[in-house]
């Protein structure tokens, strides 16, 4: 029986020593790098995952985007809208924020765009990018007399102040495109693009096919351009530069470059998006400045440090021994929530943290229940080790009845709720189920450490 | 000793009732103040560099925008919190721009620049347009009901076996009848500081009501579950075993409680602004939960039992 308990110990020990330290693994990496250095030993470091934060806790701007297809038919709402989630990415992607997420959403029959930008500098500037309607283009290449004079000048402003370019002649050459200049074919003229495959070679190539206006213009520009570059870009990025063999006529073109299949279908998946007017308005915006974040989070972080410390103090005043038995198993609890919240990973929120600061104090409800039950049982005159396994036993029904009711409504919450209702509940729901385990199984086992021992006979402590 | 809970029950029905008249008479009369996640609207939250100016100096500068009511509240020491109908970028670019003075200069050579008068960060901007805040109105009336339903199917199935001296339904319209005190009390104690103080009912605030939803019910559960196992094991009177019942889970009821309670206070004097009021519903709710599963729960069970047996 003992041996049993003991092995047990044990391996909640290992648990808790591997959940305490992935949710702060700090101490014992600088252990490790003591160790290290004065030993020379080699260990390395623990396991280092940051927690996720959500917008509200690291500051960034979320955008919420109604798309306007009435200009698209209905059996290309899908691609339409997946064309554009791509072209809104790429523009995103520039921006240098870490995991930007940009997501379709449907309500109704609204299609919808949903950006989040974390740590995001400037969000009004990122508004403006991403406004614009999808801009595709032709560039043609310029003359070498003129790329030269670009470069040249590029070369003389080199290590200038903006003051002292400003003195010099034609300045502003320096800031042109010295390859490309813009012709007057973009994607409004664009019909359709299609993925193909090479017949002879097998890879994959893009065909376009320009609308009448555009297959003349088309026509012109490549009658000029033969042997050069026509360079094609969207939203000012070089997306391919394909050579011109010959002028080409009746407005179809072909782009080979060394592609993938999947860029290859993107990119013509972008084409058409860009050729397709979707135009699209922003209708929610929820923006968090940096300061504000990491003010909230330092205090709903300390308000649940504090919330945690008074429940100890009360759980050790009121239950002595048991009680803190329990706050051990209390503080195996929050390691463990904090390390899977690390695992899973869950993005906390401000809501979420409420839930599980909330959780803290009911996480103890099944402890207190066992011990009410325990403290009759041991008035009664049982033994310690009847009165602990009867107090286990009576109380499990309502344990179990009171935790379902809050799981039911945690999971109401969640099916139906907004992001912050479902960040609250789903930290609620993690809590509750391991707070049943670290109540039950951890507290248990190390009460039935004293089975048979003398403090069991001291009255007082339980 | 044994606390004679059902005793004095008149007075605590006079005493809940009476705060639950009190509830649904400025629920009506005032009504629920709904934040802008409901009605849609604008918050804008600025820091001041330097010196905040006086909310008529602010008003006077966004006069030219036609933005309707606008409430301006100070925060903290530089800071001021502005509430508006919702406003798309372009105008809220021009707001801070008014708002910092910000001036676009030609030099003589030509070269434009801004010139900025007044120093602001902007630390929050929410703007959620009215379709979005009548959808989520709808999504949340949809989770309060399931919610209650939900509840209270679940008290019907939990007590199906109980049928004697009362039918099991009948403990469900009980626990149901708490959780009700529980939720109005707190509803009563928004429509007042609406009234009052202009705070708005916010998607936190909801959360956290019907976190309480949960956890009165959970309550009532553990009261209910202990009066079962009594009727079950012992040959008392109806209203001594729920005396008893009550006794033996007092101690829990408190403790509970209290654990709870003391995390929500840590919540709602240290969490910060955004949980404050989240806060604020959770104590209302639980403490208001707590006085239910005590003084509401078993003693109506007692006065149905005594009219049944008339």
């Amino acid at each position: 029986m003992k041996r049993k308990v003991y092995i047990t110990l044990i391996g909640i020990a290992i648990l808790a020593f591997m959940a305490g330290n992935l949710s702060y693994p700090k101490y014992v990496n600088q252990s490790v790098d003591f160790l290290n250095t004065k030993l020379g030993f080699l260990f390395p470091h623990f396991w280092e995952i940051p927690f996720k934060l959500g917008l509200d806790l690291q500051g960034g701007t979320h955008l919420l985007y109604e798309a306007d297809l009435s200009g698209v038919e209905k059996e290309n709402y899908g691609s339409a809208m997946e064309g554009l989630r791509d072209i809104i990415e790429r523009r995103v992607n520039t921006f240098g924020v870490a995991e930007p997420i940009v997501q379709t959403q449907e309500s109704g029959d609204q299609y919808r765009l949903v950006v989040e930008l974390a740590g995001i500098k400037d969000p009004a500037e990122a508004i403006k990018m991403i406004g614009k309607t999808p801009f595709l283009e032709f560039r043609e290449q310029k003359t070498e007399e003129e790329t030269k004079a670009i470069t040249d000048k590029q070369a003389e402003l080199q290590d200038l102040t903006l003051e002292e370019m400003q003195q010099i002649e034609n300045w502003q050459l320096a800031f042109e495109d010295p390859y490309f200049k813009a012709t007057s074919l973009t994607g409004q003229y664009l019909e359709r693009a299609e993925l193909v495959f090479d017949q002879q070679s097998g890879t994959p190539l893009i065909t376009i096919q320009f609308d009448e206006e555009g297959s003349e213009l088309f026509k012109q520009i490549t009658t000029k351009s033969v042997g050069k570059i026509l360079a094609i870009y969207i939203d000012g990025a070089v997306i391919s530069a394909p050579y011109v063999n010959e002028p080409i006529e009746g407005g179809k073109a072909q782009i080979s470059g060394d592609f993938t299949i999947d860029e290859a279908k993107e990119l013509a998946r972008n084409l058409n998006a860009g050729a397709l007017p979707v135009p699209i308005q922003l209708i929610s915006q929820q923006t968090v400045g940096p300061t504000l974040g990491s003010i909230s989070l330092e205090k709903s972080l300390k308000a649940g440090l504090i919330g945690l410390l008074a429940v100890v103090i009360f759980l050790i005043i009121f239950y002595r021994l048991s009680g803190l038995l329990a706050s051990l198993s209390l503080i195996v609890y929050v390691a463990i929530i904090l390390a899977l919240f690390k695992l899973i990973p869950v993005t906390l929120t401000l809501a979420g943290i409420g839930g599980f600061i909330l959780s803290i104090g009911m996480a103890v409800d099944a402890n207190i229940l066992i011990f009410s039950r325990m403290r009759e049982e041991l008035k009664r005159e049982q033994s310690f080790s009847v009165s602990l396994e009867e107090g286990f036993r009576r109380s499990w029904p309502s344990i179990r009845d009171g935790n379902i009711t809050t799981l039911i409504v945690a999971l109401i919450l969640f099916g139906l709720g907004t992001s912050f209702i479902k960040g609250f509940a789903f930290t609620l729901s993690i809590g509750i189920l391991v707070s049943m385990f670290s109540a039950i199984f951890i507290t248990r086992n190390l009460l039935r450490l004293f089975i048979h021992t003398k403090l069991e006979k001291v009255k007082w402590l339980w | 000793m044994v606390i004679k809970f059902t005793k004095y029950r008149k007075i605590y029905f006079g005493l809940s009732g009476l705060l639950i008249i009190a509830s649904i008479i400025v629920l009506l009369g005032y009504g629920l103040k709904p934040g802008i996640d409901f009605t849609g609207g604008t918050i804008i939250e600025l820091e001041y560099r330097d010196e905040r100016p006086s909310n008529e100096q602010i008003l006077s500068e966004l006069e030219e925008f036609d933005l309707g009511n606008i409430v301006i509240q100070p925060t903290g020491e530089k800071g001021v919190i502005l509430r508006m109908k919702h406003i798309d970028e372009e105008v809220h670019q021009n707001i801070l721009g008014k708002i910092t003075q910000k001036e676009n200069i030609q030099s003589e050579e030509g070269i434009a620049f801004e010139t900025i008068k007044v120093y602001i960060t902007e630390t929050r901007f929410e703007s959620i347009g009215p379709v979005i805040g009548n959808e989520l109105k709808q999504k949340t009336n949809i989770v309060v009901v399931v919610a209650l339903l939900s509840m209270i199917i679940y008290i019907a199935l939990a007590f199906r076996r109980v049928q004697r001296p009362l039918r099991s339904w009948q403990y469900g319209i009980a626990s149901v009848l708490a959780l009700f005190h529980d939720i109005l009390i707190p509803l009563g104690v928004f429509a007042i500081l609406g009234k009052y103080y202009g705070v708005e009912i916010s998607i936190p605030i909801i959360t956290a009501l019907l976190a309480v939803l949960g956890y009165s019910i959970n309550n009532t559960v553990v009261v209910f579950d202990r009066i079962r196992e009594n009727l079950l094991r012992r040959g008392e009177e109806f209203e001594e075993t729920i005396n008893i019942s009550l006794n033996e889970t007092l101690s829990r009821q408190i403790n509970t409680s209290l654990t709870t309670l003391f995390v929500a206070f840590a919540i709602f004097f240290l969490g910060g602004e955004t949980l404050k009021f989240f806060a604020l519903a959770l104590l209302l709710g639980i403490g208001a939960g707590t006085y239910s599963s005590i003084f509401l729960a078993g003693p109506i069970l007692v006065t149905w039992y005594k009219l049944k047996r008339k």
